[in-house]
């Protein structure tokens, strides 16, 4: 069975509803000053299992599952959800939506086109693909061999998550699209004591595939292996270093850098609306010559991929800065539309019950051409940070922040002692400019993101290879 | 006033949650369930943006099959999917391990006595008049001054929910709360460099609510105080938290002093119960009773009685945030904090807010906070900020692009003094916090 069909079957068919149904909402929902309106289904499963002090203390499941009406007219929005997928239910909500819009009926286009796009990612079902008690022996002997690692353990949690979702989106231009998104989920952290001081480490990945994808290569007791690193590598840290400085980023996660300072000054809306540092900044030197910047939701199996976004549209490989130069932005169908150009395939949405906006997939750098061991020996005194926590920005003034978790001094073109971790802060559209090197190493994150905008938290993917940052200001307590 | 025959029905609900959890073979168990129905419209330049029906529901229920824990939750509410959520649960308890330490709270520490919190406010409003109350908001912002020279919306929200909580031990309650807030923020520029800022007000009654209009000129002055902002070179000096940014300082406190974090001993405060922590003059307490306030409640997320209680008196920490496991693990009793802390107080001192700048006398002001950047386990605190020069008590210009850094314990050690100028729209109620000296990265 097709993917549009196992969709309709098993959101539609439960509650007694036909595609023509999604023709009488659409109907009910259509008027003269329209200019977009669409309805969302979306049934998920999710289910967790955390062990903890050498026990699968719990585990939990989730079902739910519920549909959007949205009407659009310029730049007015009317929404509304329902977690019944009944039809006198959504004629409801469609009526109130509806009110957005000034009245005058116009003639509605029945469904006519139903699309099927080459998939990112295998429609398997990750909860399934493991036995129960494959799942739980999983994750013991992730615990088990974590523990076996260093004598100063004292504490291994180890979390498994996975998600089924179906989508299907019914769009008044007549066309209806489904996806089935498979989105997998594991962490291990560790806490260690010596002489009474404790640190912590933490290492995940995941992907838009079943479990299988941890037991590939033991990549889930790779995590085990990399937490308890990092945390013998902080237990010995001593005070970071404050102020402006070189700063040599490591491949991979770290690209949390370009997610932050110029990822979100680049969604559609903020550019739109002129309330971004980037607005207007179209066709202008934005980052130096060196830098290359994508947002792709197009590769295959990766965390913030999809096959198509929330609003029905493929997603696309879209290049933000191109040699430096700011080339476009990330669009979902209504700012597009305000601004002329098309959907980039960025519309997301947490769920049924949240509206679309432009939204990040995956977001990295293109390598370039420089040794990473010779970016390190270019440095005479800096800071070489691995490791990342989180970030945030600022759209507006486009200041950024994210914070280092693993890094190191760099003195005289070597790598010397750790440090504690430190927050970096910088200016979105200055910070690109100040990138002297980029390596040839380009990695992409192992699959942990989460992108908050709004209150609606979507996964995403970042990546990056060894940059030379010539001055950000690192916020450690050593001045 | 409460709508009984709906708390009713959803009681009735929950108690066939736990009657088919009995019968599909659990020894315990808990369910809970939540209606919320809402509306949130904006209004962006003098126009209606969006108008948004909100309409959440959910069950979830837990189960124990002696001393196996297992959970499952769902948006359906039909007879079918009771069934099914319960089996899961079920299936889940059947592969977990043995936890000594799982279960339900002990049946004497349940609440008994639900007094009426006064949380109750519907607010009969249309959307109509909501976009209204929005646009008067923003316009009051926009208008204020030609530096407002862009706007991302005043909004206005209401809600009203039930929640329902019960479990095999006889527990059963329910009630009905509301929450209604108006936010505005808005973007001023100056020689080509954009800042935005924002004020919101919330209360349970929408009669409480600060006005349209002095929630955006607020909006849009604090907005225009960040024109021209600068950064700071490097250095150390005394930093004065705002009250809106030092309720985070005392929320990383809580973290630490919960039982979740002690237990896996990843927490900075470890073994500090009877130990000074903060200076002599601070006392922080719970409050779960006010009348009216947002986090008010008569019983915990396990259906513990909630307590007025002392957290930390003269300095000294008196007691753990706990639930009735993370109080077993830890061969405690429960705090009844199964979901967090209620209506948490830091006693003020004399000073308002002006008065505390005056004691900051030359340093920083804080009024924004950036990132995460704090490390739980060793108290380690790294965090972007923005905020004000202050030379003699008095603001000098607006900062930003700088760091905030220290380490937790020595920063509450290091408190000079609390301002009487507390911001009520948390759940944490404090006035700003004068921290002795902290570590400052720029330029």
């Amino acid at each position: 069975m097709d993917i549009i069909n196992q969709v309709k079957h098993s959101i539609l068919s439960p509650y007694g509803m036909e595609e023509k149904d999604i023709d009488k909402i659409m109907d009910s929902m259509l008027s003269a000053t329209v200019d977009d309106a669409d309805i969302y289904f979306q049934a998920s499963h999710f289910e967790s299992w955390v062990l903890e002090g050498g026990i699968v203390k719990e585990g939990s499941h989730s079902i739910e599952q519920g549909a959007g009406v949205r009407v659009v007219s310029g730049e007015k929005t009317g929404f509304a959800y329902s977690d019944r997928i009944e039809l006198s239910v959504l004629l409801e909500a469609a009526k109130n939506v509806k009110a957005i819009a000034r009245q005058g009926q116009i003639a509605q286009k029945k469904i006519d086109k139903v699309a099927g796009y080459p998939s990112y990612y295998d429609a398997v079902n990750p909860l399934k693909s493991l036995a129960d008690q494959e799942k739980i022996a999983l994750l013991r002997r992730v615990d088990i061999e974590t523990r076996k690692l260093d004598s100063r353990i004292e504490e291994v949690i180890v979390s498994l998550v996975g998600v089924h979702e179906k989508v299907m989106v019914a769009n008044c231009d007549g066309s209806l699209v489904a996806d089935i998104r498979p989105l997998t989920r594991m962490n291990v952290t560790v806490i260690l004591e010596e002489n009474g001081q404790r640190e912590q480490g933490s290492m995940g990945g995941g992907a838009r595939s079943d479990y299988g994808y941890f037991l590939d290569q033991d990549k889930a007791l790779q995590y085990g292996v990399e937490a308890v690193r990092q945390a013998v590598v902080n237990l010995q840290a001593i005070d970071a270093p404050a102020g402006n400085m070189t700063v040599v980023l490591g491949p991979g996660w770290p690209g949390i850098l370009l997610h932050e300072a110029i990822g979100h000054g680049l969604e559609g809306d903020f550019n739109r609306k002129g309330t971004s540092a980037f607005s207007g900044k179209v066709g202008e030197k934005v980052a130096s010559e060196l830098c290359t910047v994508v947002d792709d939701g197009t590769l295959p199996g990766r965390r913030g991929s999809l096959t198509i976004d929330d609003e029905g549209v493929p997603t696309e490989n879209t290049v933000l800065i191109e040699k430096g130069i700011l080339k476009g932005y990330m669009q979902d169908r209504l700012n597009g539309r305000l601004m002329g150009v098309k959907s980039t395939g960025n519309g997301r949405r947490e769920s049924y019950a949240h509206l679309p906006m432009p939204r990040m997939t995956n977001t990295y750098m293109l390598a370039g051409k420089h040794d990473p061991e010779e970016i390190i020996k270019s440095v005479k005194k800096g800071l070489y940070a691995k490791n990342f926590g989180g970030g945030q920005v600022d759209i507006t003034s486009g200041k950024f922040v994210f914070s280092a978790s693993e890094a190191y001094l760099i003195e005289d073109g070597k790598i010397t002692r750790a440090v504690k971790g430190a927050t970096l802060i910088g200016n979105g559209p200055e910070v690109l400019t100040k990138v002297s090197m980029v390596g040839t190493d380009l990695a992409l994150d192992s699959g942990v993101g989460t992108c908050g905008k709004e209150g609606q938290s979507v996964p995403v993917g970042v990546g990056q290879p060894t940059l030379r940052i010539d001055g950000i200001t690192v916020g450690g307590t050593s001045v | 006033m409460q709508n009984n025959e709906e708390i009713n029905r959803l009681k009735n609900l929950v108690q066939d949650l736990l009657d088919e959890s009995r019968k599909q073979g659990a020894t315990s168990a808990e369910a809970g369930l939540s209606l919320d129905k809402g509306l949130a419209v904006t209004a962006r330049l003098g126009e209606v943006e969006t108008i948004e029906y909100h309409c959440d529901q959910a069950l979830g229920v837990t189960v124990y099959r002696g001393k196996r824990k297992g959970s499952s939750s769902t948006n359906d509410f039909s007879p079918d999917s009771i069934r099914e959520t319960v089996k899961a649960a079920c299936s889940i308890a059947g592969f977990s391990s043995e936890d000594d330490y799982a279960g339900l709270p002990e049946q004497h520490m349940l609440a008994t006595q639900f007094p009426d919190l006064d949380n109750n406010h519907a607010w009969d409003i249309e959307a109509s008049s909501a976009i209204d109350i929005a646009l008067e908001c923003e316009e009051a912002a926009r208008s204020l001054h030609v530096e407002i020279s862009n706007s991302e919306g005043a909004t206005v929200n209401s809600h009203q929910g039930i929640s329902v909580l019960g479990n095999s031990l006889g527990f059963l309650q329910g009630g009905q709360s509301t929450r209604h807030s108006i936010s505005c923020s808005v973007i001023g520029e100056r020689d080509g460099n954009m800042q935005r800022d924002y004020w919101y007000s919330v209360s349970r009654n929408a009669q409480a609510l600060e006005s349209a209009s002095d929630i955006g000129i607020k909006a849009a002055q604090r907005t225009l105080q960040r024109l021209g902002a600068q950064s700071l070179s490097t250095r150390q000096c005394p930093v004065l938290y705002s009250a809106e940014v030092a309720a985070g300082l005392i929320g990383s406190l809580v973290g630490a002093i919960s039982g979740s974090s002690l237990y896996r001993k990843s927490s900075f405060l470890l073994d500090a119960l009877d130990t000074q922590i903060l200076p002599e003059f601070m006392r922080i307490h719970e409050q779960p009773h006010l009348q009216m306030a947002l986090g008010s409640a008569s019983y915990d997320g396990e259906g513990v009685a909630t307590q007025a209680r002392d957290i930390v008196t003269a300095g000294v920490l008196q007691g753990y945030v706990l639930s009735s496991y993370s109080a077993r693990k830890l061969g405690m009793k429960t705090t009844g904090n199964a979901g967090g802390v209620h209506n948490l107080t830091v006693d003020s001192g004399e000073n308002d807010f002006n008065a505390m700048l005056k004691q900051l006398n030359t340093g920083l002001l804080v009024t924004e906070l950036m990132g995460q950047g704090v490390n739980r386990v060793t108290g380690d605190y790294s965090r972007g900020a923005s905020g004000f020069w202050v030379e003699n008590g008095e603001i000098q210009y607006p900062v930003e692009e700088i760091t905030v850094a220290g380490n937790l314990k020595d920063m509450y050690k290091n408190i000079v003094s609390v301002g009487n100028d507390v911001d009520y729209r948390s759940n944490i109620r404090t006035g700003s916090i004068l921290i002795e000296q902290m570590s400052i990265a720029g330029e």
